[in-house]
């Protein structure tokens, strides 16, 4: 279609002024739409376009390759003399020093030299630069930081085959390494392929182990000697007791003979104070405590068998599973049992019934950590099943503070070494929990999710800042904690004392109370049998039956175990 | 020497040492030992310094350096030939 506007003017009238003049709008030309043009087309889906005005970028992520670097030292001696002066002969020096002292090029710079740095002399001296301008502010009180945890190395199993770090020891001398005990603890799932080693690590190195142990059983626990850094002491898989000297190489010094050693994996091994600085002892799930000599392996030196009726029966036993000493109280100490009851010991008693001074029941499971608080030594720590526990010596009914129960099981536990009220526990869903129990007694004052997998052993360095703790494919993780966590606070061990005290009260007067209840019920149930004794011989239901024969049940087993806590379930279930 | 004297002569100073360019000690007022430690290792690091300058602009060229440490201070002035030492405690 052609839209064509004719225009005329005359040729005369061209030149002349134009004359301007307003008029409507006139229409020219109107199209319609016509929607039979529309069947041509095809109708195109809406599209979305984004447009924008800036550069293309994109994101890259790059990893370098691990630069292994090895430090050493370079030994410096002199050189760089004139092949004609020997460096030993004083003459020949002297002269070539004096020949130089004459030297044209020398007398001219070093007068330039001497005044450039005059200047800089003078300089220094004007200000003290070494002041310390800021030494009163510095006690000022520091922000609470919320705490918090940085993970600094990982160590993992060099092996294929990946087992269970079952035990951890500081190096003694500040720490810098770190021994681990690697073992697979689970029922016969030990390959043939399985490595034996256990790996010594320095802090800085994660790449390699520093050291390799290689006994003849896989390794459960080990105890660096705290005397003699070089000396370490392990309890392996088949019972036997192994001694290292580093410096000796990778194979053991001496190990023990199986017929003397334990008949079960050596759960934990700790070495003793002692005047000559080589006794350890061990314990065994087969319930026995084992002192040993370590100069002379080939037997053991002392035995305690755990045995509850004070008999020495091996066949009733209580399988041990944690030990500890503290090197304050050096006769006594305390063993944890699969059975779920720690049992306090003293060293120096004559006779074996003497030598098992108490029970502690409270776990449903074993006693898999147990620790003294190294500030206040009458309170310890005992972690097994789903909780941990807080006991006091004095109470033996039950734990003065315990924490609720968790969502899985705990495996280790340790007091901080700086901190009176600061503890650590690992658990089996691979999270590290810091307990502030000043702070908050419910709940973990921390809680940090260490790796995907159960974390069996935990280690804390003796500053106090480092954590180590092991986990179930045999990565070893070196956590640094913030200072908040490792710092004291002022006045902390009064405050912890006076809460330990007052709980251990609480303890006390709900035992007195316990005990009283069940001097009323006795006298009750002694008044009512004198009464009731005719009636009861004709008619025997058989709710009566079962009764009496389980209280005459209960009452036989005690007469053998001599417990007091379960005198309260016979009591409450004889009722 | 004038220089030497002047310099020794200022509070702090604790030792001098002349070093021509291929490490030797010219002039010293410390011991043996640590004379040959100061002159191996500063000569190093002098170098190092210098082809630092010189990479980033081939104009340029070290004049001076100062290496400030806990303990004390230790400038050393290089020239074509010849280093001087000079280490300082200047809280003294």
């Amino acid at each position: 279609m052609e839209i064509v506007h004719v225009y005329t003017k005359l040729r005369g009238e061209f030149g002349r002024q134009s004359l301007f003049s307003d008029r409507p709008a006139e229409l020219l030309v109107d199209l319609h739409p016509d929607p039979s043009l529309g069947l041509h087309l095809i109708q195109k889906s809406p599209r979305d376009q984004a447009v924008q005005a800036s550069r293309d970028k994109s994101e890259h992520q790059v990893n370098t390759e691990r630069f292994e670097s090895d430090s050493c030292g370079i030994n410096h001696e002199e050189g760089g003399w004139p092949k004609d002066v020997n460096p030993q002969e004083m003459e020949q020096t002297i002269r070539f020093r004096k020949k130089v002292e004459k030297d044209e090029s020398y007398l001219n710079s070093i007068p330039q030299l001497g005044s450039v740095m005059e200047h800089c002399i003078r300089e220094n001296r004007a200000v003290d630069i070494y002041q310390d301008h800021f030494e009163a502010e510095e006690e000022a009180a520091q922000t609470p930081e919320p705490p918090s945890a940085k993970t600094i190395n990982v160590f993992r199993d060099p092996n294929e085959v990946k087992r269970t770090i079952s035990g951890l020891s500081w190096h003694p001398d500040g720490g810098r390494k770190l021994a681990a005990a690697y073992s697979c603890l689970e029922f016969q799932r030990t390959s043939r392929d399985m490595s034996l080693d256990s790996y010594i690590w320095d802090v800085e190195n994660p790449n390699r182990p520093e050291m390799a142990l290689k006994p003849v059983s896989a390794l459960i626990c080990l105890d660096y000697n705290p005397k003699d850094p070089h000396t370490l002491v392990g309890g392996s898989y088949n019972g036997q007791i192994v001694y290292w000297d580093t410096r000796r190489g990778s194979r053991p010094v001496e190990f023990s003979s199986v017929e003397q050693s334990h008949r079960d994996p050596v759960y934990k091994i700790i070495w003793l104070q002692s005047k000559t600085g080589t006794d350890v002892f061990s314990a065994s799930t087969d319930g026995q405590v084992l002192w040993w000599d370590v100069r002379k392996l080939s037997e053991p030196t002392d035995c305690l068998v755990l045995d509850p009726g004070k008999e020495g029966n091996l066949d009733r036993a209580l399988g041990a599973v944690s030990l500890e000493f503290e090197p304050t109280m050096p006769t006594k100490f305390l063993v944890g049992t699969e059975q779920g009851v720690v049992v306090s010991c003293n060293r120096k008693a004559k006779t074996a019934a003497e030598k098992m001074v108490c029970t502690y029941d409270g776990h449903h499971g074993p006693v898999y950590a147990l620790q003294r608080n190294p500030f206040f030594p009458k309170n310890f720590l005992t972690v097994g099943d789903w909780t941990a526990r807080i006991w006091s010596e004095d109470v033996k009914e039950s734990s003065i503070m315990w924490t609720r129960y968790q969502m899985s099981y705990l495996m280790d536990a340790c007091w901080s070494p700086t901190r009176p009220s600061v503890f650590f526990t690992v658990k089996m869903d691979g999270v590290l929990d810091v307990w502030d129990i000043l702070f908050k007694q419910n709940d973990p004052t921390l809680s940090l999710k260490v790796c995907n997998e159960a974390l069996y052993s935990l280690r804390l360095q003796d500053n106090g800042r480092l954590v180590a703790c092991g986990s179930q494919q045999g990565g070893a993780t070196l956590l640094e904690i913030c200072p908040g966590l490792w710092t004291q606070q002022k006045n902390e061990k009064s405050l912890l004392a006076a809460m330990l005290e007052r709980e251990t009260k609480r303890e006390k007067i709900l035992e007195t109370r316990q005990r009283e209840e069940r001097l009323r019920e006795r006298s009750r149930s002694e008044q009512s049998r004198e009464g009731e004794g005719g009636k009861d011989e004709g008619e025997d239901s058989p709710h009566q039956l079962l009764l009496s024969a389980q209280t005459h049940f209960y009452s036989t087993v005690d007469s053998q175990q001599g417990w007091s806590p379960s005198e309260v379930k016979n009591e409450a279930r004889g009722e | 020497m004038l220089t030497h004297s002047r310099i020794q002569g200022q509070k702090g100073v604790q030792g001098i040492i002349i070093v021509n360019s291929e490490g030797i000690p010219i002039k010293t007022t410390l011991d043996n030992s640590s004379t040959v430690q100061y002159a191996g290792l500063i000569h190093q690091l002098v170098m190092k310094a210098r082809s630092t300058v010189r990479d980033i602009d081939p104009q340029n060229d070290l004049t001076f350096m100062r290496v400030r440490s806990k303990k004390n201070e230790i400038m050393i002035a290089p020239d074509k030939d010849y280093f001087l030492i000079v280490i300082q405690n200047p809280s003294d």
